[in-house]
């Protein structure tokens, strides 16, 4: 099956978008986008039409980010990597006894993934992803996304055990966050229809 | 008891790993009883399931 290449150059933003969440690096973005267009095009006869084109793309993306993350190994980002995002998340939502604020108390959701139906819900969503911080938005993207297992994550920005799992927790934390204060208490879930 | 902070830290990290059979249960035990505790774990794997659909939805919009 041949590929659009309309649709292709369509997928570009999206493409940059997303490698541009895990390497940080302009170029390193652009090389990793550009590889994947022409791996694309080169085996365009592994695309099979019961997948979409996005997903396919992105699954050669995804290699393609891992094989830049491994080989780049970023010795600039790793050393931004050393320092915390912020460490007081926890004083926000738990009290001191380490109950939760009143004011920090998760409501229920109801039944959320009627919201998957929703354009306006992805672009929340992706909103919400930009604003995490660089670091917590690289381990959480390498993790989501990617799918490494946390020891890898760790191995691949030196960083401990225990400070990938904070910073995991950090990432789904204020995304549930961004997700209440942005959708589900806000208009775009009422509007939708719960 | 767990303290609510603990059992967020341990909602998080079942995602990552096998919780050890201590952790698991009480983490359950503490769900059952908060109800803020059981949302909050309920928010989290919901953020999992919409990483995991992110690609999907676009497959259905195209058509
Ligand atoms: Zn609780």
């Amino acid at each position: 099956m041949t590929i659009d290449t309309n649709e292709l150059a369509a997928l570009r933003p999206d493409m940059t978008r997303f490698a541009y969440l895990l390497l940080r690096d302009s170029h390193a973005v652009e090389d990793v986008v550009q590889a994947t267009m022409l791996t694309a095009i080169e085996k365009q006869d592994g695309f099979k039409n019961n997948s979409s084109l996005k997903t396919w793309l992105f699954t050669i993306l995804r290699n393609k980010t891992i094989d830049s993350l491994r080989r780049g190994k970023r010795e600039v980002s790793i050393a931004d990597l050393s320092g915390n995002d912020d460490d007081d998340l926890e004083e926000v939502l738990f009290n001191q006894n380490g109950s939760w604020n009143q004011e920090a108390k998760p409501s229920a959701w109801g039944n959320p993934e009627v919201s998957f139906e929703q354009s306006e819900f992805w672009v929340v969503f992706n909103a919400c992803l930009h604003n995490l911080p660089e670091k917590t938005s690289r381990v959480f993207m390498m993790r989501e996304f990617l799918e490494f297992e946390v020891d890898d994550i760790c191995k691949e920005l030196s960083l401990t055990a225990s400070n990938c799992w904070v910073t995991l927790h950090r990432a789904r934390a204020k995304l549930r966050l961004c997700l209440d204060t942005n959708w589900f208490s806000g208009q775009g879930f009422e509007a939708s229809g719960r | 008891m767990l303290s609510c902070k603990e059992a967020n830290r341990l909602m998080s990290q079942e995602l990552d790993r096998k919780l050890s059979w201590g952790e698991n249960l009480g983490l359950k035990f503490h769900v059952s009883l908060c109800d803020s505790c059981a949302n909050a774990r309920q928010q989290m794997s919901f953020v999992r399931s919409a990483c995991k659909h992110i690609f999907a939805l676009d497959e259905k919009s195209d058509q």
